[in-house]
């Protein structure tokens, strides 16, 4: 690189980036020109993460030390920390919080070991195979209020699937209505669930698996290890960034569930599969209790944070240790 | 050995039934209630193929008589909803987040990082986060119901989206092309328009495909945004049939056949890019 403009050297007083040692082999002047480069490229996008996200989260932290009833000309009282006390007190929110995670470790620990189980089985090319792995996109793009719709009438009372192969079946005598049943309500919406993004798993840890060298496979066959030693001894330590991945995508997703639950039960019966979303909305714009609505969003950003991190720190660390 | 080989592909095979059955079950069931009529639906047992086959539900969204109720008649109009705000954000986000991928990816500036691990972290904040000052300024401006505001509401989770997807493809365009094209004295944006955008072209295509289908699923936003019959989301329009009008429910299976064809229809012609465009959207890029 060469000509005369890169040689010149910037005067300006208020060269803050003089100091950096990020880029070193390039002249000042050139540098600052691309940062302008750089932040008249960010900007639009900036503007409008800006207004529709982070102000909107800052607003509703602040939100959320006010009683704040719903309504333009309602008058909002600033009360600390007490909309976040009565939430902790409140056992309808430890109950929520419960229900929460009953849904997140169902759905989402089903999802992993029939998405990886399926992965594998896409990935010892049965015949089919190829169809199998374009059948599984369906179900994932579907979108989640017509699948939430769909198994809705799947376990409907008075005609749905579920209970007519079942009856044809012998199984049961007369149709059951299963929605409304306390203890069977969120399986069911755990099964509806997991339909919709097993798929999403079983591709990403398929794509992983293909990635694999067919090598080591060999040379641990070779070495006299059997099919179940072969995935849990190589392929399952190795699957395990793409595991972390799909780990957290659908736990964070999981965790702040309100479409699905939403359709087929509407939180029943007797708030059964009421979930933590599911409470803010009530609370935000159905009692009209914005403040604590604020309240309980801001806990499921930082629950949501937190997993993630936490999920970061425990798969990453046993390959530091290797 | 020939033998054992054979075994082993007849097992896989069976093995693959279930799973097959499991995925198709549910939606064969949902086009045959599409095309009964409520009497026959309610039959018990249940004809699992209709024996008086009919298309009416459908007719009844695409050419309504007027005794047919409310929601098939303006079904219509949600789908149409649908496709301009979904088409909207995919376009807006297409535009201006390739300049930002493209700027974090490959120009050196002083705080690039913290934007990016910023983009991250603002991917992970749940929608219920921002609803309220969301629904507190658009009905204070009076946008409720307008198609803009689901637009701009929908930015917030499709930008930070798109901005990491375009990134993580972008950084797999080889730098020394770019650096040919600045000794001919080609501009950042040239270089974006003319090299890096065109190099990673499936990876674009594949964006736009992610962010049409997220913003066309979406419905938390669209539920809160919208109370009048003109400007429901396709997903909202469902919801209604479910809720309110409980009765016509071969009505709504048809609405969600109908709902459902875009994006399965999208995804099937792009399938070859959807495995990349999950584990780039997914967290890590």
């Amino acid at each position: 690189m060469g000509g005369f403009a890169f040689q010149r050297k910037s005067t300006h007083i208020f060269d803050m980036t003089a100091n950096s040692k990020a880029f070193p082999k390039r002249p000042f002047s050139l540098r600052q020109k691309e940062a302008r480069t750089a932040w008249l490229l960010l900007v639009p996008s900036l503007v409008v993460i800006l207004g529709v996200t982070l102000w909107p989260v800052i607003y509703t932290f602040v939100l959320s030390f006010f009683y704040a009833p719903t309504g333009i000309h309602q008058v909002r009282t600033f009360v600390g920390l007490t909309n976040y006390l009565n939430m902790l007190k409140d056992q309808t929110f430890w109950q929520t919080i419960g229900r929460t995670l009953y849904f997140t470790l169902g759905s989402v620990g089903l999802e992993l070991i029939l998405g990886l189980a399926i992965a594998q089985l896409i990935h010892s090319r049965p015949p089919g195979w190829k169809f199998l792995r374009v059948s599984l996109i369906i179900p994932w793009a579907i979108p989640t209020i017509v699948i939430g719709a769909m198994w809705r009438w799947i376990y409907s009372g008075d005609f749905g699937a579920l209970n007519g192969l079942l009856m044809q079946l012998g199984l049961i005598k007369h149709y059951i209505p299963w929605l409304t049943l306390p203890n069977a309500a969120m399986p069911l919406v755990i099964l509806a669930d997991v339909w919709h993004m097993m798929p999403f798993v079983a591709l990403i840890l398929q794509a992983a698996l293909a990635t694999l060298p067919a090598e080591l496979d060999e040379a641990a066959v070779v070495d006299g290890a059997n099919a179940w030693q072969v995935f849990w001894k190589i392929r399952f330590p190795l699957l395990q960034p793409a595991i972390l991945v799909a780990l957290i995508a659908r736990t964070v997703d999981a965790f702040r569930v309100f479409d699905i639950v939403y359709i087929i039960t509407n939180g029943g019966p007797a708030f059964k599969t009421m979930t933590i979303t599911y409470l803010t909305y009530l609370n935000s714009f159905s009692y009209g209790k914005q403040g604590t609505g604020a309240a309980l969003s801001f806990l499921i950003s930082l629950f949501t944070m937190i997993m993630a991190f936490v999920y970061i720190r425990i798969l990453y660390r046993p390959e530091e240790n290797q | 050995m020939p033998y054992r080989k054979s075994y082993r592909k007849l097992f896989l095979f069976l093995l693959t039934i279930p799973v097959l059955l499991f995925i198709f079950l549910p939606i064969l069931w949902l086009f045959s209630a599409s095309l009964s009529t409520q009497v026959e639906l309610f039959t018990v047992p249940p004809h699992w193929i209709p024996q008086h086959p009919t298309f009416q539900n459908y007719l009844d969204i695409f050419f309504p008589s007027l005794a047919a109720s409310a929601v098939p008649r303006t079904f219509t109009v949600s789908l149409y909803n649908s496709f301009k705000i979904a088409s909207f954000v995919t376009v807006i986000c297409i535009v201006i987040g390739s300049l930002a991928a493209y700027a974090l990816v490959r120009i050196p500036f002083k705080f690039n990082n913290t934007i990016k691990v910023g983009i991250l972290a603002i991917r992970m904040i749940p929608e219920v986060s921002l609803i309220l000052p969301l629904f507190i300024i658009a009905s204070r401006l009076e946008m409720i119901n307008k198609p803009i505001v689901l637009i701009l509401a929908y930015m917030s989770f499709a930008l930070p989206y798109a901005i990491w997807m375009m990134a993580a493809f972008f950084q797999t365009v080889p730098i020394e092309l770019e650096e040919a094209a600045r000794l001919d004295g080609c501009t950042r944006l040239g270089i974006l328009f003319r090299i890096v955008m065109p190099i990673s072209g499936p990876g674009l295509v594949s964006t736009a495909m992610f962010v049409f289908l997220v913003a066309w699923d979406e419905f938390f936003y669209a539920l809160i945004f919208t109370s009048t019959l003109a400007s429901k989301t396709v997903p909202v329009a469902i919801a209604e049939f479910v809720g309110r009008y409980a009765v016509n429910i071969t009505g709504m299976m048809a609405g969600g056949i109908l709902a459902a064809l875009p994006p399965v229809i999208l995804a099937l012609i792009f399938q070859r890019y959807i495995v990349s465009g999950m584990t780039a959207g997914a967290v890590k890029g």
